[in-house]
């Protein structure tokens, strides 16, 4: 069985984003920048995937700039045989990133397809649901448990009232939540191993998909400062200020 | 207590200061690249910061020693330890051919800074254990390799090195261990060994010991003395584990820091005598510990820098934290985060612009340290082993010197809170201060400077090294950083002065030039940071211009360089007249006053 995994490559989550002076963006000039870190559970469970014996093959697919090759050498070396590289400095919305997704799929012809839920930049947790429609595939979006059988896929969710089990007929979408795994220190002779693996690229063009953005976006603003807030002497203040003054009570 | 590895300026020491494309293009390194070294030292900084940063504090609380001579190693270093070896971390520069990445020093040693900083106790296991390889694939058999190496270089079995004694401290010429032949090509060892750095534990299944001790027919003095493999647990013909070998680790000492890291004394041969192997020829055994002595000696450079910067990062986040009182100056009560404060900010630059410049030159010497193992061209090789052997005193001595200074101001930093443990700095305080005296303390260090490195070579390295900074001095006036280049070619001159000195006096009057040996060390550690700071503006500068540059990484570079320039540099001149004029008055009163 052939997994094929999407992985993004994103502003790393311990950098504080700063807005561009002209509001049209978050400044990601010169900030570290590393693996979407749901796509680094969907990568790190297709590697247990394999190593349970279900999975044969791992192809992990990044689309955008050409370092996210970095990205893709980092799932390469956390257990991926293969890497496409989908090269475009256009910017990719969920919609375009679905369409390419699809036309990878396609040709890699994979049984399961696994991307994090959202990612932490735009979190936009939208992809995932848009490839499997596209596909017409089923999907088991924000899995807490993955369980691979010969034709179908237990995919445990992670939903409001708690976990709902859905089982799809494969090839089927999983989308990844934080709980399905802890994903591992990658080993340093893997990062050594990883830069011999094959990586290929193309292009939107090649796979005949148009990426343009269909939303625009009108301004980026940083959310409002929090003013400080008050002391209270005790508990009945407090109950008397819920109920008079912040009318919550 | 969070540490982030600073990922920028270790990547700037590297790629710029130390060049590491030029270090991939020697023979054998071919394999390694600036890109393959971002993504080691990316999961490398992964691991530091997540795995073995979060557990320093609990190594503070020490190992622990039980009456069967067994030692339990600090909450959670076990743990750590297993997932360090399943990383593969411990083979990073150990030879390919034992299943390490023979990467090189100049890779290994910024990954190690990160060890360092993280976990200081911790990072001393991996330490000793390639410094026991080191030793091992330089000088032993090939059947001892064969035992003893690979499961060293993945880190299943750890190593140490037993060379002192009670009475045979930074005088190994002392040693009084005995190994006598069996008469099957085995040695029995007996003796008793001191300050053994990781010398028991439970971490890895068996730990082989280096141990130096004499031959029954020896010559006296350090000519006598012979080095042995002596394992803990002996090895069966299949590999196996076999009998517990006559060696145990009778007590831990108590020490001011590093309590994560148990430090033994071990008595060999209480029932008869540990069985023991010999490391190459008999009688070679101090001449084979100086062969990793460099390895060693630059790892705890790094070690004193990195504890540094462990140090600064936790006093700029208290500085930003912490209110106190009204801005200097300002008509507004109100108080301001203590970063704000000038004082704050004069120790902060204190502590990043001697942090950058000692990564900078620690990392230039591990280069050197490669090009004189790999370049194919023997006189560059041989010119690259005279820098080597210059550089590792003075990055030894001088990193761990400023270390002792830098992790103060950060406990400064903190006023009272940073004098009170729970806060936590005080811990990288007391751990720095072993940096400065083992692998040969600061005053060893010095008199190697002046002796082997100046005096026995006229003086030619250090000409060298002072012509090169005169011409970067020189580009700075050009490029317009006047405070720079004039502290720079002023502490120049105060360098060749001493120079001057020590050659005249050292066979003369060698009391004289040993009198002032470490505040020349210092000198030419202050000389030699400048110098790495000034080539960095220089680089910053340029760099600023290519599009896309990190604005603010190269502003804050140019900043601090000047700062060094305006603050660190003048010292020398202080220094120098201590050096050349002071030595009589260090030596003149009577013992009998003191």
């Amino acid at each position: 069985m052939k997994a094929l995994v999407a992985v993004k490559r994103v502003v790393d989550y311990n950098v504080k984003v700063r807005v561009k002076a002209d509001g049209t963006d978050v400044d990601v000039a010169n900030v570290k920048m590393s693996m979407n870190p749901f796509d680094e559970i969907a990568v790190e469970e297709a590697v247990r995937l394999k190593e349970a014996g279900k999975v044969s093959e791992i192809v992990v697919v990044s689309l955008g700039v050409k370092q996210c090759e970095e990205t893709l050498r980092t799932a390469l070396a956390m257990g991926a045989d293969r890497a496409i590289l989908v090269e475009t400095d256009a910017e990719l919305q969920p919609l375009a990133v679905a369409k390419l997704l699809k036309a990878v799929a396609e040709k890699e012809q994979p049984q399961l397809l696994i991307v994090g839920k959202q990612a932490i930049d735009d979190d936009a947790n939208q992809t995932g649901q848009m490839v499997s429609a596209l596909l017409g595939w089923a999907q088991g979006t924000f899995a807490s448990k993955v369980d691979v059988a010969a034709e179908t896929v237990d995919v445990t969710r992670e939903v409001d009232g708690g976990l709902e089990t859905v089982k799809l007929r494969l090839p089927a979408v999983v989308t990844t939540d934080l709980r399905l795994n802890e994903p591992r220190y990658v080993k340093l002779p893997n990062i050594m191993a990883a830069k011999k693996k094959p990586l290929d690229k193309t292009t939107p063009a090649e796979l005949g998909v148009d990426v343009a953005p269909r939303l625009k976006t009108l301004k980026v603003a940083e959310p409002a400062k929090r003013s400080a807030g008050i002391k209270v002497a005790n508990a009945a203040e407090l109950v008397a200020k819920l109920k008079n003054e912040a009318k919550v009570l | 207590m969070i540490y982030k590895a600073p990922s920028k300026d270790i990547r700037f020491a590297l790629n710029e200061l130390a060049e590491l494309p030029a270090v991939c293009t020697l023979p054998g390194y071919e394999d390694c690249s600036v890109e393959l070294t971002d993504a080691i030292l990316e999961e490398g900084a992964k691991f530091a910061e997540n795995v073995l940063a979060p557990i320093n504090r609990l190594g503070d609380k020490g190992a622990k020693w039980a009456p069967d001579f067994s030692v339990t190693a600090a909450e959670g270093f076990k743990d750590a330890w297993q997932q360090y070896v399943e990383a593969g971390w411990v083979g990073l520069r150990a030879p390919a051919e034992f299943g390490g990445q023979g990467l090189p020093a100049l890779v290994a040693i910024a990954a190690e800074e990160m060890w360092c900083s993280a976990n200081l106790a911790f990072s001393l296991a991996p330490l000793l254990t390639l410094g026991a390889v080191e030793a091992i694939n330089h000088h032993a058999s090939d059947e001892l390799k064969a035992v003893y190496l690979p499961r060293m270089s993945s880190g299943e079995w750890t190593g140490t090195m037993n060379l002192t004694e009670p009475q045979a401290g930074s005088d190994l010429a002392q040693v009084r261990s005995r190994a006598v032949p069996v008469g099957d090509g085995s040695y029995k060892i007996s003796g008793q060994k001191i300050f053994i750095t990781w010398g028991e534990h439970d971490m890895a299944d068996n730990i082989v010991h280096l141990v130096l001790a004499r031959l029954p027919d020896a010559p006296a003095g350090v000519k006598g003395i012979s080095l042995f493999i002596v394992p803990k647990f002996l090895v069966n013909a299949d590999g196996s584990l076999g009998a517990r070998n006559d060696v145990r680790c009778v007590s831990l000492e108590h020490k001011l820091g590093i309590h994560g890291s148990p430090t033994a004394v071990m008595s060999f041969g209480d029932d008869g005598g540990a069985i023991g192997y010999l490391v190459g020829e008999a009688n070679k055994g101090l001449a084979y510990m100086f062969t990793m002595m460099n390895h060693a000696r630059l790892g705890v450079g790094v070690e004193g820098m990195a504890v540094s910067e462990r140090a600064y990062q936790k006093a700029v986040e208290y500085a930003r934290e912490r209110v106190q009182s009204r801005a200097v100056g300002s008509p507004d009560p109100a108080g301001v985060a203590i970063i704000r404060h000038p004082d704050v900010r004069r120790m902060l630059m204190t502590m990043k612009a001697q942090i950058e410049a000692q990564r900078a030159l620690a990392f230039y010497a591990a280069a050197a340290l490669d090009r004189a193992a790999r370049d194919p061209v023997a006189s560059e090789a041989a010119r690259n082993q005279a820098l080597v052997n210059f550089l590792i005193p003075i990055v030894k001595g001088w990193n761990t010197e400023q270390a002792n200074e830098i992790t103060s101001l950060a406990v400064q930093i903190h006023g009272g809170m940073g004098f009170i443990e729970e806060t936590g700095v005080a811990q990288y305080y007391r751990d720095a201060r072993i940096t400065a005296i083992y692998e040969g303390t600061t005053g060893i260090q010095a008199l190697d400077l002046i002796g082997r490195k100046i005096a026995s070579e006229d003086g030619a390295t250090a000409r060298w090294l002072l012509e090169e900074v005169k011409v970067t001095a020189g580009k700075l006036a050009a490029a317009g950083y006047a405070s720079l280049a004039a502290n720079l070619e002023a502490a120049v001159k105060d360098a060749e002065r001493c120079v001057a000195f020590i050659l005249e006096t050292f066979g003369s009057r060698p009391q004289l030039a040993a009198a002032g040996s470490v505040p020349f060390l210092k000198l030419m550690g202050i000389v030699l940071g400048g110098w790495m700071m000034g080539r960095a503006a220089l680089i910053a500068r340029v760099q600023q211009g290519d599009e896309g540059a990190d604005a603010e990484f190269l502003a804050a570079k140019i900043v601090t360089a000047r700062f060094y320039g305006e603050h660190l540099l003048p010292q020398t001149a202080g220094l120098a007249a201590a050096i050349v004029h002071g030595g009589d008055s260090v030596l003149e009163l009577d013992e009998t006053l003191f």
